[in-house]
């Protein structure tokens, strides 16, 4: 069977050689540019239609049913757009979305106002930035959730490193704060710890921006008289502002996703007090097992950050053409 | 965005610069002081890691490598007393506690796969970013532009999200907690990273070298292999270290995709107890190993650093 279908192959190869002109056969030989175009990029779209664009749609299908994967053989019931407004009215979610607002907002403050700082401060180009800039760079590249994992340990009221440093500065006792399991201060508890993180990340896009500015705008500033302060608020934060906005851009993103460093430095807790949209999602999806509801909920979260960073991309493109 | 290297003429002043220098140094000691915690808490023993005040100063102890690369289990007075000399360091360090070593713990095993997962993965994800942006930076592809913010759109998504088809998909196909399955989905995560990291790079290897080569008689791929591979070397090898690092710190995936024979390392070193709660001098030495190799590379990447981390939107 295999072997009459490997000789059709091979006469009708022959075939089309013979009937190739000469100058044709070698290139395809050596394969067309067309060809090599789509060889190339053919495999990624493949693997992306699999694990990307199938799942998708997958989930999107789901986000319709109230299935649950925990009971795959009960019958799976079309509910229409049921989950999508049952998310949208509960409060837990506007909750969580809070959770996750205050957590986005505040991080990008801070990382952007200190990573700013410290671009500044590395672009005096005293002796020896270089190596204290890869220093600073080391946080954002360990893993979020080995190094939150730890961080668990540097938070213990008693022993911990941090309250007993924080005591010591302050002149409290280091007992007498709970960072993770205190009311007030569990939202704080990850904010810090991401902008420990993340600040160097800000740094070192705002450092780019700082050394984009070209020196005769300076120059030309200095012969019209503009005092540092001026200089700073007319040239630097201006011309700089571009890649400012970028950091903010990439670091909304991720922090909006966020989900390792959290679940186990604080693992949403007291209560959900820090349960961000990630680990909600979670929840819902793997404890809870409300198939169908989590994927409405995960397709809710994708169209949010999707609108959101396209409307912001527009921004920035508007004010890199000013 | 291009940026431009020439730097301001309009010098800081001496004392500008000491100031800056200070504050950058005490800010780069501040952020090191949780980094040098992890080391100092694997090297002490269980009773220090945990005394009030935090000890600085301590005696070194090899108990939390000992108790991480092994399981123990609490014997009587009596048996232990039955027992001859012990032989390595490790046997000396748990008979005192009263304890015998049980076996070896799981924590090799877990570094294994996440070794294998994160190279392979890298392997995978480098040699398809590669080609692929080879074809988008050379040739015209119908909707390129399309097709390259869809591959980026794909970074988006919330990892979790994500997981709810796949932990379904990969049921359905045998793929869960193999390590297969891991590489597959690292793989499609990193590629969109890879595409335009190395389209960047790829877009600046000058045109004339290739249709020199070709104009020689060499063929497309024979250009492709001979040419603008050795002249993007550097490029792919950044990627790679990207893809890598992203791979090897990977979280959410891992601890709901995998729970035992496909375990990487993160998960599993949040789940080092000892007796009454987390062996601290063990978690320590544990994120220690673990985090060394990513510290090589930070250093090795320290150029192309900016570049990776903004998907090639920066480029210096």
């Amino acid at each position: 069977m295999t072997n009459s279908v490997d000789n059709i192959l091979d006469r009708s190869a022959d075939r089309a050689a013979r009937a190739t002109p000469d100058g044709v056969a070698r290139r395809i030989r050596g394969l067309s540019d067309r060809a090599v175009a789509w060889l190339f990029v053919s495999p990624t779209i493949i693997l992306l239609l699999a694990i990307n664009i199938f799942p998708l749609i997958w989930t999107i299908q789901l986000s319709f049913t109230n299935y649950r994967a925990n009971r795959p053989n009960a019958e799976i019931k079309d509910v229409g757009l049921r989950n999508y407004e049952r998310i949208l009215t509960d409060e837990d979610i506007w909750l969580s979305m809070q959770t996750t607002a205050h957590f986005v907002i505040w991080t990008i403050v801070l990382q952007t106002v200190i990573g700013f700082a410290l671009a500044y401060l590395v672009d005096r180009k005293f002796r020896g930035h270089a190596f204290w800039t890869t220093v600073i760079l080391i946080p954002m590249m360990l893993s979020p959730a080995v190094v939150g994992n730890f961080w668990r340990f540097l938070y213990q009221p008693q022993i911990g490193l941090f309250n007993y440093i924080i005591g010591y500065v302050t002149g409290t006792d280091p007992s007498s704060f709970q960072m993770l399991g205190d009311v007030d201060l569990a939202p704080w508890s990850i904010v810090i710890v991401d902008t420990w993180m993340w600040t160097p990340y800000v740094m070192l896009i705002c450092l780019a921006g700082l050394r984009s500015i070209p020196d005769y705008i300076y120059e030309a500033a200095e012969v019209d008289r503009a005092g540092p302060f001026r200089r700073f608020w007319s040239i630097t934060l201006p011309m700089a502002l571009p890649f400012i906005m970028l950091a903010v851009l990439f670091r909304g993103i991720e922090n909006f996703k966020m989900f390792d460093m959290v679940i186990l430095l604080t693992g949403g807790g007291p209560g959900s007090l820090t349960e961000v949209a990630s680990i909600t999602l979670k929840r819902e999806a793997f404890e809870a097992w409300r198939t169908g509801y989590s994927s409405a909920f995960a397709i809710i979260l994708f169209v949010a950050v999707f609108g959101l960073a396209n409307i912001y991309v527009k921004a920035l493109n508007r004010v890199k053409e000013r | 965005m291009s940026t431009n290297s020439a730097h301001s003429i309009v010098e800081p002043s001496a004392n500008a610069k000491r100031i800056a220098g200070v504050l950058v140094v005490a800010y780069a000691i501040i952020t090191m002081i949780p980094l040098f915690w992890i080391f100092a808490t694997g090297t002490k023993s269980p009773p220090d890691s945990i005394s009030y005040p935090p000890k600085i100063l301590y005696e070194p102890s090899a108990e939390g490598y000992c108790n991480l690369f092994t399981t123990r289990t609490r014997q009587t007075q009596e048996y232990i007393e039955s027992l001859g000399e012990p032989e390595t360091l490790c046997e000396d360090i748990t008979l005192r506690r009263n304890m015998v070593i049980a076996g070896p713990s799981n924590y090799v095993p877990r570094f294994i796969n996440s070794l294998i997962i994160a190279f392979g993965s890298t392997f995978c994800a480098v040699f398809l970013g590669t080609i692929t942006a080879y074809a988008f930076s050379r040739f015209k592809v119908p909707f390129a532009n399309d097709l390259l913010f869809f591959i980026l759109s794909t970074r988006m998504m919330p990892p979790i999200a994500v997981a709810i088809p796949i932990y379904l998909m990969y049921r359905e196909l045998g793929l869960s907690d193999t390590k297969l399955g891991m590489i597959l989905l690292y793989t499609a995560v990193n590629v969109s990273l890879s595409v335009w990291l190395l389209k960047g790079f790829i877009d600046e290897i000058p045109r004339e070298y290739e249709e020199a080569a070709l104009i020689d008689g060499y063929t497309r791929l024979q250009a492709f292999w001979k040419v603008v591979l050795p002249q993007a070397s550097t490029g792919i090898a950044a990627t790679a270290i990207f893809c890598l690092i992203f791979a090897w710190n990977e979280y959410a995936f891992a601890v709901l995709l995998t729970s035992g024979t496909a375990q990487t390392a993160p998960p599993f070193i949040p789940t080092i107890i000892g007796e009454g709660g987390m062996d601290w001098p063990a978690v320590g030495a544990g994120t220690t190993i673990f985090l060394v190799p990513i510290l090589v590379f930070t250093v090795l990447l320290r150029k192309h650093l900016l570049r990776g981390i903004t998907f090639g939107a920066v480029r210096k």
